[in-house]
């Protein structure tokens, strides 16, 4: 049913340009809230289908909701409130408080499950009532708050609910005996109302927070505590399955809206099964496999966390909440293995034919007749709120808790609810307490206020969890304020006593000049925020979002004070594991700033959200009530968005500008003599026949290739030639495409003839004398090619443009190579290269640039092409495929990668923050289209972003600042996505505190980025000044506030120990060197890869791990795939630790040294290395052979394990220590002393004068 | 003859005011984000050379007729578009440069002077209307 209404609304919905938002947002939210609301409700419809299983649990709740509903709307509408604040605190909180509940009730489960299942029928009644106020949009608004999905089945299940609903149960019911701790708490869901007064008493004790929202339905109910703790647990299990559906409607993409809105919903629901089980596929897997992307990421993140969960729920009570959240989804997720999701799915069939056969089934008659109004009340709503967060409602994937949801509903349905009872758990006794100052809080609006000191000392009694936690309550209208309130309470008892008292460990002082070994000999792990734990577990992983602060300065004065740089690193587009996809019909955005909707919003009631980065006060959509994972209604902080920091959503039309772009890739080659001779041409070509099935796409795939010297080549692969065809434009200052439209050819149709071409051209040019290179009009060609689609175009480059436009002149002086004085030309030689990447980037390609000289090629100026388009650029000096074959084995590697990794088209980029603060610099490969919004062409999961931020406005009035990046990308299959990271700090007032937070690494990248732009932009000498200032100005400013002065020492606290380490390393770089001969080539290069580096990556180049592996032992080994991984310690990188006993292996990111010293042990070079003595290891050797010895597995698995950590393949090289190459080697020392440059010693003096001056 | 300078001048920085505001304008709206970097650098790099010259001309033309006060008041704002103009580095494309103009706060910078020239100008303005006048009465 739903299907159709969602159908018309793809039409309706204007296609709006590929903006994440901003101030295109408001015109395209507009048309894309009508669109998006369609799918919601279907969203919705397959939800409650689908939650029957989820409904069992929290059906009890409903019922009483029921009664209440058919009682009156407005007591609905109340009680939605209440169910938001259980959603906010559970949001935050409630995940532990489930998990306590869920070991109570364990046992009780089965018992519940039934219970709930007969509960669930309640709530379909409840929904019948609805059904008859749906008439009036407001009336079925609130109904749709109170128990969305119950509206729709109403009107027809209304009295059949019951009978349909004890159907529908037996299997959720099953569901759920899988998830044991969901239906342990749903045992005692069966009060509905009481459940909810427990979850209040759990979260209280866990998390204090969460326990305050469910309170004021306890107020009504006050027994109804532990349901609400029941339901949560529940929903996570289906997403999985929702996400491939979901992919499968998308792929209908421009149509999706439309013919996908039902399945858009089971996509919804689907997307949190499938991130809780992988084997959910099962049932979805064929649409899985369509998705391919989306499936993958879905499915193993549940996974985990669901193991997560359930310990948690075992562990009862004990388990503190924050924890409990993010575990709880992919718990519950976990609990529902494969096998459950198969039910559900076969379920929702049945649900369906239940509801269609007889309006009986509470869910299933619900969900169907919720759909439709659904889609109407969204139409309205879109129309009306104009934006998507108007219709986020419905697929509400794989909200964790479903409890709170429950309790919310039981509480609105009535007060009376019985409260069963009090859970069994610890939990319980203060649940009860809860629910008391919850029934003083009944009048929600007003009420939560008074709410709190009630809730307060309910909660208090429990611990100090509670505490905290009734200050969210009273918060709940206060609540953003409140939020950060609530963490700094929280911190306050947890986290504050524990600065204040004992001085953390990363303010112990350490004196530098005597302290030699401040390196770790762990790698070095970045801090994690000083927030409660909650939070904590909220929080977006540091490899995805990084900020140099943890703990944000309050005002720039006090920024200014503590002279470190403040800024954000990202990696947004990182391959990743788990990740939950949700398909919905509406994504949930701030109305004003169009921030998307996250973990640390605070839910002012059940219905309102307040935005935590610009405290605007939002509705929550109707779908948003429904959550697809518990199946649970009125839980809004229960969804998967609300539990999750990194989401990744399923865009609908009005997140486009055109039709999704198919994947189109050019490949742009060299020719001419020089190119011929370093042969690339074979390995490219090798690559590409190995890789051509793997390219990232689908049937829609194309793909052409233009190759040119002093002239263009075009190849004409029409399907239906017999051969390719080559056309040679020789007018390169005007160029014009011979045939538009059968250049660029769909990948599957035209295979043969692209094959015939791929091995042909090795030999097409053995004997060409063209030396000539006419890249700037090959790159013009290449564009209008591209323009009409967007892609990729790769170039393959080996000499200095010389032809035609953008021709450029060699700009190095050899002799300045080692100068130490002005290093120039650092900056392109004309705008032809960066005009190119503009017009580029505005028709959505992006040009990837391979440069493979031999000489001086200018890469500076090539370098734009890329720069400015999202492309990446790869360099290779002195590339033959013959004389240096690590650098041909690196290339085939890189290209391996290259041509199989992820991609995202037509993407943008726009990164948010806390009113307050601002961007100013952003660092990466990319166009800055306006303020925030950065123009990606191309996404590639190697790219990383760097930002500046200032505090523009004081930060007093919060304590906590979040930082959100959407992407919003076509992924390969047609999709459009959303990918979305938020990020969660605190604010500190004192100076002490900030450079407790200090992430020395994260500082050290952003200050490598800022070096870049001021070498190019002033000088190099400049940019190297400026990096020693940053350590002289830090550790002075930080002398300067202990106040035991010690003048003769260079005192740092411990979170900066290592900061004079790594500017030391920086000025060692090959980027930012002097007076060590360095080609112009290889340090733009090395900046450019400072620029768009991932953090992880970026700090092995600048500062290389060494080890010593020739006595490698078991000693803290880890596992990883059955292999025993060994862990030897990190060595400081001096020649102090090379001993000529051992052998040694370096790190580098991009490059693996194995150094063998002059008397290494015999049996070891036997064993690993394969060689009889050290006389006989050979010059240039680039692999371990596979030996069956102990030694050499240990080693190779190290090695393994280091490579399979990155994405590109390092290449290794053994160093003899007598060899040549051990000048290399020995650069890469960076604490020793060289001709030009410091010890660190000697570092460490210098800084010293310098503070002292 | 007075006369005929001040009137041309007066004309003339009539002509900079407005561009002052246009490049305000503009510049605002990018910062509110109504036009992209892109075209709003190329449309601000077409005004770059018109207001150089426009403005060298008054003040070569205070020079010829020896108002040394005028000339001198001219002098600093006359080279610092100069210098604008060549220290371009040779990859940007222009003066303002839509891949740069969002980073390290140019906008703001940019903006700044622009609002800084308005005022200029406007002084100038009533200086040559003034000068203009008291040009007439002396005929």
């Amino acid at each position: 049913m739903s299907a159709p209404a969602g159908s018309p609304r793809p039409a309706a919905s204007a296609r709006i340009p590929p903006r994440l938002g901003g101030a295109g947002a408001s015109g395209a939210a507009a048309p894309a809230g009508p669109g998006p609301a369609p799918p919601q409700q279907n969203g919705p419809a397959q939800n409650q289908m689908q939650f029957p299983s989820g409904y069992g649990l929290h059906p009890q709740n409903y019922i009483a909701p029921s009664g209440h509903y058919a009682q009156g709307p407005g007591k609905m509408t109340s009680l939605p409130l209440d169910s938001q604040h259980g959603d906010y605190y559970s949001g935050l909180y409630t995940v532990p408080t489930q998990n306590v509940v869920t070991p109570n009730t364990a046992g009780q489960q089965p018992g519940a499950q039934q219970m709930y299942g007969r509960v669930l029928p309640a709530p379909h009644m409840a929904g019948s009532a609805l059904g008859s106020f749906p008439g009036a949009t407001s009336s079925a608004s609130h109904v749709h708050t109170s128990a969305s999905v119950n509206h729709h089945n109403s009107p027809a299940v209304g009295a059949a609910n019951s009978s349909v609903a004890s159907q529908g149960f037996p299997s959720t019911c099953g569901h759920y005996a899988m998830s044991t701790v969901s239906n342990a708490a749903y045992p005692r869901v069966s009060y509905s109302s009481p459940p909810a007064g427990d979850p209040y008493g759990q979260q209280m004790f866990t998390s204090q927070n969460a326990p305050p929202v469910r309170p004021i339905r306890d107020n009504s109910f006050s027994g109804q505590n532990t349901a609400i703790s029941h339901p949560s647990p529940l929903p996570p299990p289906p997403p999985q399955q929702y996400h491939q559906e979901q992919s499968l409607s998308g792929y209908s993409t421009l149509s999706w809206s439309a013919s996908g809105l039902p399945s858009t919903q089971d996509n919804l629901l689907r997307n949190h099964t499938g991130s809780l089980a992988t084997a959910n596929n099962n049932p979805t897997s064929p649409v899985a496999d369509s998705l391919s992307s989306s499936v993958m990421q879905n499915v193993q993140p549940p996974v985990s966390s669901p193991v997560v969960s359930t310990v948690l729920s075992g562990a009862s009570s004990a388990r503190t909440p924050a924890a409990a959240c993010h575990p709880a989804e992919p718990a519950a997720s976990v609990t529902q293995p494969s096998e459950l999701f198969q039910q559900k799915g076969m379920q929702y069939g049945d649900y369906v034919n239940n509801q269609a056969s007889s309006a009986p089934t509470p869910l299933s008659s619900t969900s169907d007749d919720e759909e439709e109004e659904e889609e109407d009340e969204e139409a309205g709503v879109d129309s009306s709120s104009t934006t998507s967060s108007a219709s986020p409602g419905p697929n509400s994937y794989d909200a964790l808790e479903g409890g709170s949801y429950p309790d919310m509903l039981s509480s609105s349905a009535s007060s009376p609810a019985p409260d069963p009872a009090p859970e069994s758990d610890p939990t319980s006794a203060p649940a009860p307490a809860a629910a008391q100052p919850s029934k003083v809080a009944k009048p929600f609006g007003y009420g939560y206020p008074a709410l709190q000191p009630g809730y307060q000392n309910a909660a208090a009694p429990p611990g100090a969890g509670p505490p905290s936690a009734s200050p969210v309550y009273s918060g709940f209208q206060q609540y953003a304020q409140q939020y950060p309130g609530l963490n700094q309470l929280s911190s306050g008892l947890g986290g504050l006593s524990l600065q204040s008292a004992p001085q953390p460990e990363s303010l112990r002082p350490v004196n530098l000049t005597q302290d030699r070994n401040v390196l770790p000999v762990t790698p070095v792990w970045a801090p994690v925020p000083n927030l409660n734990l909650d939070l904590r577990k909220l929080n977006c992983s540091p490899d995805s979002f990084r900020c140099t602060l943890t703990s944000i300065p309050q005002t720039q004065a006090l920024l200014n004070k503590a002279k470190l740089p403040l800024g954000l690193l990202l990696h947004p587009f990182r391959d990743l594991t788990q990740l939950p996809v949700i398909t919905s019909n509406t994504i949930v955005r701030c109305r004003s700033c169009r921030t998307y909707i996250n973990p640390f919003v605070s839910f002012i009631d059940q219905r309102r959200w307040k935005c935590n980065l610009c405290y605007r006060v939002n509705d929550v959509p109707e779908e948003f009530m429904y959550n697809p994972l518990t199946r649970s209604y009125g839980e809004p902080h229960k969804r998967p968005e609300v539990q999750n920091s990194t989401v990744e959503f399923i865009a609908s039309s009005d997140y486009m500008l055109r039709p999704p772009q198919p994947a189109v890739y050019l490949f742009v080659l060299d020719v001419s003599h020089n190119a011929v001779e370093a042969g690339y041409l074979t390995i490219l070509c090798q690559s590409l026949l190995e890789n051509l099935d793997k390219l990232p796409g689908d049937s829609r795939t194309r793909i052409g290739f233009l190759t040119f010297d002093s002239t263009i080549h075009f190849y004409d692969l029409q399907e239906g030639l017999s051969q390719p065809q080559m056309l040679i434009v020789s007018e390169i200052d005007d160029v014009f495409l011979p045939t538009p439209d059968s250049l660029l050819v769909n990948l599957h149709e035209s295979k043969e003839l692209i094959k015939d071409l791929l091995n042909a051209l090795p030999t097409m040019f053995t004997n060409t004398r063209e030396t000539h290179s006419a890249l700037g009009p090959a790159l013009q060609a290449a564009f209008k090619l591209m323009s009409p689609t967007g892609g990729r175009v790769s170039v393959f480059q080996t000499q200095l443009p010389s032809l035609g436009a953008g021709l450029l002149q060699s700009r190095e002086d050899p002799n300045q190579r080692s100068s130490t004085k002005v290093v120039q030309h650092l900056g392109p030689a004309t705008d032809f290269y960066k005009k190119l990447a503009l017009d580029c980037s505005g028709q959505q390609t992006a040009v990837d640039l391979f440069l493979l000289s031999s000489q001086y090629s200018d890469l500076a100026s090539l370098a734009c092409m890329s720069k400015y388009s999202a492309g990446c650029i790869y360099y290779y000096p002195s590339f033959h495929c013959t004389h240096n074959p690590s650098q041909a084995e690196k290339l085939q590697k890189d290209l391996r990668r290259y041509l199989t990794r992820k991609i995202g088209f037509e993407a943008v980029m726009r990164i948010r923050c806390t009113k307050g603060l601002s961007m100013h610099t952003f660092h990466g490969n990319f166009f800055v289209r306006s303020t925030d919004l950065l123009s990606l062409a191309n996404i590639n999961p190697d790219a990383g972003f760097a930002v500046q931020l200032s505090i523009e406005e004081s930060l007093t009035d919060t304590s906590l600042v979040c930082f959100q990046t959407a992407l919003l990308y076509t992924s390969s299959k047609g999709e459009r996505r959303i990918r979305v990271h938020t990020l969660c700090l605190p604010v500190v007032s004192s100076l002490a505190d900030v450079y407790a937070g200090v992430d020395v690494q994260a500082a050290i990248c952003l200050l490598a980025n800022m070096a870049v732009d001021r070498s190019v932009s002033s000088s190099l000498s400049d940019a190297r000044d400026a990096l020693v200032n940053a350590v002289v100005d830090s550790l002075s400013a930080y002398g300067s506030t202990i106040s035991n002065l010690q003048h003769s020492a260079l005192i740092a606290p411990s979170s900066l120990k290592l900061f004079p380490l790594y500017v030391l390393a920086l000025l060692k770089q090959k980027a930012f060197r002097t007076g060590t001969s360095t080609r112009l080539d290889d340090r733009v290069y090395a900046m450019c890869q400072i620029k768009c580096q991932p953090l992880v990556h970026l700090m092995k180049m600048i500062h290389p791990n060494l080890y010593r592996i020739d006595r490698l032992t078991d000693e803290g080994a880890i596992h990883v795939n059955d292999r025993v991984v060994p862990q030897p310690p990190l060595q400081k990188l001096s020649a102090e630790k090379l001993t000529r006993e051992g052998a040694f292996l370096m790190d580098c990111g991009s490059v693996f040294y194995i150094w063998i010293g002059k008397s290494c042990d015999n049996n070891f070079i036997e064993d690993v290395l394969g060689c009889p003595n050290f006389a006989s290891i050979p010059q240039k050797m680039t692999h371990l052979p596979e030996l069956d010895t102990l030694s050499s597995e240990r080693a190779r698995s190290f090695i393994t394990w280091l490579r399979d950590n990155r994405p590109l393949s390092p290449v290794l090289h053994v160093v003899k220590d007598e060899s040549p190459a051990k000048t290399e080697f020995f650069q890469h020392l960076i604490e020793d002393r060289t001709e030009a440059a410091f010890s660190y010693y000697e570092f460490l003096l210098h800084i010293q004068q310098q503070i002292c001056k | 003859m007075e006369v005929v300078v001040f009137v041309f001048s007066l004309l003339d920085c009539c002509a900079l005011i407005f561009l002052s505001v246009y490049f305000i304008i503009t510049l605002s709206d990018l910062e509110c984000d109504y036009i992209n970097a892109r075209s709003c650098c190329s449309k601000l790099n077409k005004w770059v050379i018109p207001e150089l010259i426009g403005h060298a001309i008054v003040t070569v033309l205070m020079l010829i007729s020896l108002h040394w006060f005028i000339f001198l008041l001219n002098l600093p704002v006359a080279t610092w578009n100069i210098y604008r103009f060549i220290m371009v580095p040779s990859g940007n494309m222009g003066v303002f440069d839509p891949t740069e103009i969002h980073n390290r706060g140019q906008l703001k910078s940019h903006m700044k002077e622009a609002m800084i020239k308005l005022g200029f100008h406007l002084l100038c303005f009533f200086m040559y209307l003034y000068s203009m006048i008291l040009a007439l009465i002396n005929d």
